[in-house]
């Protein structure tokens, strides 16, 4: 039985989440060993200032899997998403200490084909206020 | 120090294949917080008509990681990593990744082009079955800043 929804049941404009994630030095740690991206500025400051960076940001694809959640989580089966792509356009730092940083994440559907019976949903993530995706968008292939 | 070009459009078919692991996708959902079932529970996935559990959108990332570090971390491509900022990344599946799977990588640099001082690296994996069957393909930017950015 498919979980996604129905073509019918979905319009143009639907909104998706919000969903509100934190990003603390612990989910960074999970990540890096769940991805296998074991890039060290995401872990130690002195590589991070070696490379000009201010402090320890999280994973571009870490965002990007946060953002993929907002998709997820609407279409019920990570199965139905053909297509998932985004642009990195700003860094997510992430502090020591208990708070993390918080990502805001929302979704909108932006086209539907009816033929393929597939939803064309624009993902966008901000932090402080800021984008830190751009162009984000999946292609979810509809029940 | 600009790449080889020499590296540009050849395939590097990578001859360890990625076996997809049931607690690899449960890892990876907790790393993102997830609980959603097809994620955790076989049996959820089986009768949402899938063979084992699926992989989250973006899990391409741990498959491609040896393939693509093999020819990245090549001292003959001449990559300064330390310059190397993750442009872009998209992931396109002609049929959900699950648990159980084989697969096999073939990386491929696309392209090199250089913007305003930056280096653009444009980079594709293929991920097939061991039949040889296309499943997906990861592609990605990365821009090597240069020494004045």
């Amino acid at each position: 039985m498919s979980l996604v929804p129905a073509f019918e049941s979905v319009s143009v404009g639907d909104k998706l989440g919000p969903l509100t994630m934190t990003i603390d030095r612990a989910r960074l740690i999970r990540y890096a060993g769940a991805s296998s991206d074991f890039n060290r500025i995401h872990w130690s400051e002195s590589t991070a200032a070696s490379v000009g960076l201010t402090g320890i940001l999280a994973h571009g694809m870490l965002n990007m899997a946060l953002a993929g959640r907002i998709v997820t989580d609407w279409a019920k089966d990570p199965g139905a998403v053909k297509e998932f792509g985004t642009r990195f356009t700003r860094p997510v730092y992430v502090p020591d200490d208990a708070v993390g940083a918080t990502v805001e994440f929302t979704g909108v559907v932006a086209a539907l084909d009816p033929e393929a019976r597939t939803a064309r949903v624009t993902v966008t993530a901000k932090f402080n206020g800021q984008t830190v995706l751009g162009g984000a968008k999946a292609l979810v292939q509809l029940s | 120090m600009p790449v080889d070009p020499a590296f540009v459009g050849k395939p590097f078919p990578y001859p360890m294949s990625y076996i997809v692991g049931v607690e690899k996708i449960r890892n990876f959902a907790e790393a993102i917080g997830d609980d959603n079932p097809i994620y955790w529970d076989r049996a959820a996935a089986r009768s949402a008509g899938h063979p084992d559990l699926v992989a989250p959108p973006t899990f391409g990332v741990s498959i491609i990681t040896r393939a693509q570090d093999e020819v990245l971390f090549n001292p003959d491509l001449g990559l300064d990593y330390s310059r190397v900022v993750h442009g872009d990344q998209r992931f396109v599946l002609r049929r959900p990744i699950v648990a159980g799977d084989e697969l096999f990588c073939t990386f491929f640099v696309d392209s090199v082009r250089m913007v305003q001082g930056n280096e653009f690296l444009g980079l594709r994996t293929e991920m097939a079955d061991p039949d040889g069957e296309l499943v997906g393909t990861v592609f990605g930017t990365l821009v090597v800043r240069g020494p004045d950015a």
